[in-house]
Order: C-alpha cells, then sequence, then structure tokens
C-alpha cells in the first residue's frame, strides 16, 4: 500500500463535495481542521492579551508609583490618573491575567487547537464525531472570551480578587466578578461540549487496526484531557452559580455571619461556608492543572519520537501512569488549603495523595529522558522546544513537592516560590510544548514550513529570558515575600534583600516579550512564504501524516488502516528509518 | 464526508455516536447536581440551625409533582417503545403526554415559587432557602430543555421518521436517557429538601 498520499489526489477527492460559501468555510466551519485553527489564532491572541497585562504589572512592580510608559495613558484616571497604576487597577490585571492565561489561552491551544486539529488525523478519522457540537463549542468559547474582555468597561473594572475568586472578598466585589462568573460559565459549557466529543471521537472513530496501544501517546493524553475535563468543570459550574446568587439575590451561600466591611456590618442571612468556595474552586482547579499539563505531555512525545528516531521507552507505562494520574487528580485539590485552618487529619490525607500522584508524573518524565539515552537527536525547532520543555517540567514539578507537604507548605504557602512553581509547569512548560506542537503541525495544517532561523532565534531567547523571569521567583519566595503586592513588597522589612530582583525579573519579562515578535512575524509569514513540503516532512510514523497537507475536508484520500503501533523508528531490517502506522 | 457509527453500533464498542455522547453529558450533570448535593451537605452540617422542609414547603404538592415526573417518564419509555414498533401515531400521543405532564410539573412548581414569593420567603431569607431555589430552579431549567427537545422531535423533529427511522428512534432513547435522569434528580431532590 502506497503510505504517503500525493497532494494531486486532494483536488479529486474535493471534487465531491459540494463548494461551502465564504462564511460555511471559515467562520461556521464544521471541518475540525478549520475550528481547531481558529481556536489556534484566538488562543494565540488571549494568549497575547494575557502577557501584555502581565508585562504591565511588572513596570508596576520593579518601579511602583512611576507612570507607565508607553501605554500608561490609555487606562483612564480611574485606573491609572497619570498613568501612575492604581492598587485597585494592579488587582485587576492580577486576576485577569491568571483567568485569561489559563482559560482562555492555553486550555483552548492545548485542548481546542491541537486536541481538534490532530486527534481526528492521528486516529484516521474523517472528522469529530459531533461536527455542529464542535462549531458550537469553539463559539461559545469566543462569547466567553468576549464577556471576559468587557468586563474591564463595567463599572468599577474587570474582575479582582484574583483568579481564584476566594469568597467572601469577591462576593463584595465590584460588578466585574458577576462579568467574570457568566464568562466562566461559558467556558466551562464550551470545554463540556469539546470534551463530550473529544471522548466519542476517540473511542469510536477509531481506525480499523487501531487498538489502544496502538494509540498515539497525543491521543491517549487528549483522552484522559476530555475526562478531567468533563468531570471536573461541573463543580465549578455549580459555584459560579452559588456565588452568583450570592452576588445577585443576596443569599449567604459563603457569608458566614457576622461579616465587618469598612467598619459596617454586612447585611446578609450569614451562616454560610468561605471555606466551601474553595473546595469547590479546587475540586476543578487541580485536575485543571492537569488539564494544562497532560496534552503538553502528549506533544513532546510526539516530537521526541520523531526526533529521536526511536520507539518511546515504556510506552504502555507511560499510558498506565496517565490513566492513574487522570484518576488521582480527583483526590488530591485540599493540598492547596493547607493554610486555611480545615484540620490537620484532612492535611495529612492531602499530603498522602499528593505524593503518590508525583508517581506516576515522575515516570512519564523519566521515560522521556530514557528514550534520549543513545539517539541521534535531531535538533529540529520543535525538538528544541521539545528538549527545553523536559528540566523546565522537571524543576516546576521538583519545587512542587515542598508545597505538597504540610509542613513546608507553612512558609512558602502565598509566596512567590507558588508562582514560580506552577510558572515553570505552565509557562516554560506547557507553552514551550505548545510552541512546539505549532513549528511541528504547521506543514500539516498549511504545507509549509516555519522558517528554521527565526524558530531558532525565538528558541533561545524565550529559553533564556523566561528562566530571568521565574528562577529567581525562588530566591524571592524562599525569603518570605508574598504574592499579589502591588508595590512589589517594598512594605515589608524582611524582603529588603531580595528586592534587587525586581527589576532583573520585570526586564527578563519584556526581553521574553521582545523575543515573541520573532515567533508572529515568522507564524504569519510561513504561511505565504514558507518553504513548500511533502505531506511527511519529518519522515514521522503517524496516520495524520498519510493525509495530504493541507488535508481536504474529510481529510484523507483513502481510508486509512492501521497495521503497527505508533512509534517504529529504525526497525532493523526496515527499508527507512522510519514505518509508517498504516504500512503492511 | 460520512461520520460512521452515526446509527450503526461499532463491533468492538457496542456503542452509537449518540448513545456514547448522552452518557457522557448525563456524567457530568451528576458532577453538577453532585456538587450542589455536596454543597447541600456540608452547609447543612456546619449551619448553626436548620429548618425542617417540611415546615417551610408543601409536601402534598411536591408528592403530586413527583408522579406526574415518573408518570411522564413511564410516557417516555412508551414513546420509545412505539417507535421500535413503528407505530408512529402511538409515538405522538405518548411523547404529547410526556410533554403535558411536564407543563403540570412546571405549573405547580411555578404555584408553589409564588406561594413563597407572596410570604416573603426569598432566597435571601435564609440559606436553606437559597439552596431550595437554587436546586429546584436547576432543576426546573433542565425540565425546560426537556420540554423543548422533547416539542422538537414531536412536532418538526418527527419528519425524520420518514428518512431515517433507526436515526430518529436513536435520538429519541437519547431524549429518554436525558428525560429518566432529570426524573431522578428530582427523586433525590423530594426526600432532601422536603422530608428530612
Amino acid at each position: 500500500m502506497d503510505t504517503v498520499a500525493t497532494v494531486e489526489h486532494a483536488p479529486a477527492r474535493a471534487a465531491h463535495e459540494p463548494e461551502l460559501g465564504f462564511w460555511q468555510k471559515y467562520v461556521f466551519s464544521q471541518d475540525h481542521k478549520v475550528i481547531g485553527i481558529q481556536y489556534c489564532i484566538t488562543a494565540l491572541l488571549f494568549l497575547l492579551f494575557g502577557f501584555t497585562l502581565m508585562m504591565i504589572m511588572r513596570w508596576q512592580i520593579a518601579f511602583p508609583g512611576q507612570p507607565v510608559p508607553l501605554v500608561g495613558g490609555l487606562f483612564g484616571a480611574a485606573n491609572a490618573p497619570g498613568g501612575i497604576m492604581l492598587p485597585e487597577f494592579y488587582n485587576q490585571l492580577g486576576a485577569m491575567h491568571g483567568t485569561i492565561m489559563v482559560f482562555l489561552g492555553v486550555v483552548p491551544l492545548a485542548v481546542g487547537a491541537f486536541g481538534n486539529f490532530v486527534v481526528p488525523l492521528q486516529i484516521g478519522a474523517p472528522d469529530m464525531a459531533f461536527p455542529r457540537l464542535n462549531m458550537a463549542s469553539y463559539w461559545v468559547y469566543f462569547i466567553g472570551g468576549v464577556v471576559m474582555l468587557a468586563s474591564f468597561f463595567a463599572p468599577g473594572g474587570a474582575a479582582n480578587s484574583g483568579w481564584t475568586s476566594y469568597t467572601p472578598l469577591s462576593v463584595i466585589a465590584t460588578q466585574g466578578q458577576t462579568w467574570w462568573l457568566i464568562g466562566m460559565a461559558f467556558l466551562i459549557t464550551s470545554s463540556l461540549l469539546g470534551s463530550i466529543n473529544f471522548i466519542v471521537t476517540i473511542v469510536q472513530l477509531r481506525a480499523p487496526g487501531l487498538t489502544w496501544m496502538r494509540l498515539p501517546f497525543f491521543v491517549w493524553a487528549q483522552l484522559v484531557t476530555a475526562f478531567l475535563l468533563l468531570l471536573a468543570f461541573p463543580p465549578l459550574e455549580a459555584a459560579a452559580f452559588l456565588q452568583l446568587m450570592d452576588r445577585l439575590a443576596g443569599t449567604s451561600f459563603f457569608m458566614p455571619s457576622g461579616l465587618v466591611v469598612s467598619g459596617q456590618a454586612l447585611e446578609v442571612s450569614g451562616g454560610g461556608s468561605p471555606l466551601l468556595w474553595q473546595h469547590l474552586f479546587w475540586f476543578l482547579a487541580h485536575p485543571e492543572v492537569y488539564v494544562l499539563i497532560l496534552p503538553a505531555l502528549g506533544i513532546v512525545t510526539e516530537i521526541v519520537a520523531n526526533n529521536t528516531r526511536k520507539p518511546i521507552w515504556g510506552y504502555r507505562v507511560m499510558v498506565y501512569s496517565l490513566i492513574f494520574l487522570g484518576f488521582m487528580s480527583f483526590i488530591v485539590w485540599a493540598h492547596h488549603m493547607f493554610m486555611t485552618g480545615m484540620g490537620t487529619l484532612i492535611s495529612a490525607f492531602f499530603q498522602t495523595t499528593t505524593m503518590i500522584i508525583s508517581i506516576p508524573s515522575i515516570v512519564i518524565l523519566s521515560s522521556l529522558f530514557i528514550s534520549l539515552y543513545g539517539a541521534s537527536i535531531r535538533f529540529t525547532t520543535p525538538m528544541l522546544f521539545a528538549l527545553a520543555f523536559l528540566p523546565m517540567f522537571g524543576i516546576g514539578g521538583l519545587t512542587g513537592l515542598p508545597l505538597g507537604l504540610a509542613v513546608a507548605d507553612i512558609h512558602l504557602h502565598d509566596t512567590y516560590y507558588v508562582i514560580g512553581h506552577f510558572h515553570y509547569v505552565v509557562a516554560p512548560g506547557t507553552l514551550f510544548a505548545l510552541f512546539a506542537g505549532i513549528y511541528y503541525w504547521f506543514p500539516k495544517a498549511t504545507g509549509r514550513k516555519m522558517n528554521d532561523l527565526l524558530g531558532k532565534i525565538h528558541f533561545w531567547g524565550s529559553f533564556v529570558f523566561i528562566n530571568g523571569v521565574f528562577m529567581p521567583m525562588f530566591i524571592q519566595g524562599l525569603a518570605g515575600m508574598n504574592r499579589r503586592m502591588y508595590e512589589g513588597g517594598r512594605a515589608y522589612q524582611h524582603v529588603q534583600d531580595v528586592l534587587q530582583w525586581n527589576s532583573f525579573m520585570s526586564w527578563s519579562a519584556w526581553g521574553l516579550g521582545l523575543f515573541q515578535i520573532f515567533f508572529i512575524i515568522n507564524f504569519f509569514m510561513s504561511m505565504k512564504k514558507g518553504k513548500k513540503t511533502n505531506d511527511n516532512p519529518w519522515e514521522a510514523t503517524t496516520l495524520e501524516w498519510e493525509a495530504p497537507s493541507p488535508p481536504p475536508h474529510g481529510n484523507f484520500v483513502t481510508p486509512p488502516e492501521v497495521h503497527r503501533g505508533p512509534y517504529e523508528y529504525s526497525v532493523p531490517g526496515a527499508p527507512s528509518d522510519f514505518t509508517p502506522q498504516g504500512q503492511r | 464526508m460520512e461520520i460512521p457509527y452515526t446509527v450503526e453500533t461499532r463491533a468492538d464498542t457496542g456503542l452509537n455516536n449518540v448513545k456514547l455522547g448522552i452518557w457522557l453529558f448525563l456524567a457530568s450533570e451528576v458532577m453538577l447536581f453532585g456538587g450542589l448535593f455536596s454543597s447541600y451537605i456540608l452547609l447543612r452540617v456546619g449551619a448553626v440551625e436548620w429548618p425542617f422542609g417540611s415546615d417551610i414547603l408543601s409536601v402534598p404538592l411536591a408528592t403530586f409533582n413527583t408522579i406526574v415526573l415518573i408518570g411522564s417518564s413511564v410516557t417516555m419509555v412508551m414513546a420509545w417503545a412505539s417507535l421500535k414498533l413503528k407505530d408512529l401515531p402511538k409515538y405522538k400521543l405518548y411523547m404529547g403526554l410526556t410533554v403535558a405532564l411536564a407543563l403540570v410539573f412546571l405549573v405547580v412548581k411555578m404555584y408553589e415559587y409564588a406561594d413563597k414569593f407572596s410570604h416573603h420567603l426569598y432566597p435571601s431569607e435564609s440559606t436553606f432557602l437559597g439552596i431550595y431555589f437554587l436546586i429546584t430552579g436547576l432543576h426546573g431549567l433542565h425540565i425546560v430543555g426537556g420540554v423543548i427537545v422533547n416539542s422538537f422531535l414531536l412536532l418538526p423533529g418527527a419528519k425524520m421518521w420518514e428518512t431515517a427511522p433507526e436515526r430518529f428512534t436513536n435520538r429519541v432513547e437519547a431524549a429518554g436517557l436525558y428525560w429518566h435522569f432529570v426524573d431522578l434528580v428530582w427523586i433525590f431532590l423530594f426526600p432532601v429538601l422536603y422530608l428530612l
């Protein structure tokens, strides 16, 4: 069987399909690839916006009380009189940075974009199982994003109680919080529609011969992620309804009796529990951490196998670890709450489960490291990002262990150490993997390669500066510097010795921003002028490379069949160093 | 382009897409109402005082509503069974009854709400009333959603019976699974809020 379909077949196949108009083809499309690209571009724009918020905040941290240069005049007198940021505005930026990065940037990119584009291709399906639901999922996400952005113009500005929206603070906060809750309801609905679609697609639409243990690891990661989204998000929806009731109908689900605000007793019926919000929130938000990281691990696995030209070491164990990780992620949430006074017995339980969940994560990461051993590695741009992901995610994961131990957490809780920890997981971790994925699958989506030189400049600049941003956070955090301080911790005597890092980190953040320009130029320029490639430029084994680049509506020229595992590289006796899954 | 297994079952999973999809949706619904019921438990065990539901709410009305909903679940099954027997008029009769019973439930519920409001019993009055209005309100919205879907399947959607009878039967089955779930939520909700 001819394994590499040529582009010439594509028009013949497309001729059977009725020609769609512009709106149906590019805007209200039901094609999983177009929806994936819509997700990709929207999410990248949100990432840029969220990052811009952070670059503005870094000015305030490094140079508090000085007018913000360039953009300071845009914020209005209510937020930044004379360009000097008010504390309330800093809180808005902080809350919205977290919300936008997690719910509007990274998850839609990791799941909505890569899941939508790659999964049906990798399992040899013509499309997702429910194409109309898929379109609805994108547009509901889009509306949620618009609501979040619009909240900046609400009276009192956007939500300002942190991305965690802890009660009772968030209940008495300005109107932006209501917008935040409504926006979250849209985003939760979107991810619900998406996750049902992913699970049904992976279970039902696998090509003949594609058994569970022949699935590419990326598909496994998306499957487990979809289950996490399906089951962990609804309790946050319940929590959002409860908080909306507290804010709009005057109930006191999260409001204890006897609250005094600004010297006045609050007129609520009382008797509620502020801790209840934290339990419901973290029941979502801890599995959410794995939603952020699992697709990234999937992408890295694909790229490592392809560029080491070797099978992945311990594929089966990685799959079992992944499933175990998915289960465990539902019973670790309260390790975010050691300092709330919920009791030592509960702390001990969640500390134990947290230590257990680190085992499968380490198994997966170790397997990837061992896969590198003895390989003649191709240092392509996607591989550079994937290689950098491994130690970066390692640092992020290992620095999490002291936070998972209740005793060590007493010192580290709510300091910059925590910020350093989860940013190492998500920024040089997940985001690097996502960049790797963009460089890797760009030829499949467009038929053209991204520029290698610009890609390498982007990589090395990002790699240096991102560590400049986050590494000093561990130093500041260990010294006891609190997070969320709008003047960068200057009021505290005990952190005076580590304050000089503030401007270093800020300059690193702006440098990081500068190097993203190389990516933006590369991304748009390569769409039009990139070097044309064949259908399988990386000489990869998985099914998506058997479809034409870019794949037509319906994906494959001939329905694929699978005869072997996902990573048969350098098989002894084979004619080439890769044996595609579809080859007999 | 044809998506496989929209109607026929896949041999190795024994499912078609619609059935798997609706079960997954119901799993997420379990987590949604599970979150609310868990909140109810945590709020109640932490409360200084908590009223008996039967002192504030009307048990006879809720009992009547319980019977109405269980009845509508029975007619829903009959509607699906009629399609399996290829009897469209009977299907229309039973589906019509299902929608009618759901509307009866909603009218009774609205009367209950109006009665509470007329006695100045608002959600802000106490945590019990807050959670009562939230859970029953959300359940009511699910009933409304069911009425919309079932009415669609009763009137315009039934045209599909002419072109793709098997696919239409699958749709009714999926709607039925959802409807039984909404019924089941009420079976939990009734004792928890009205009796305990």
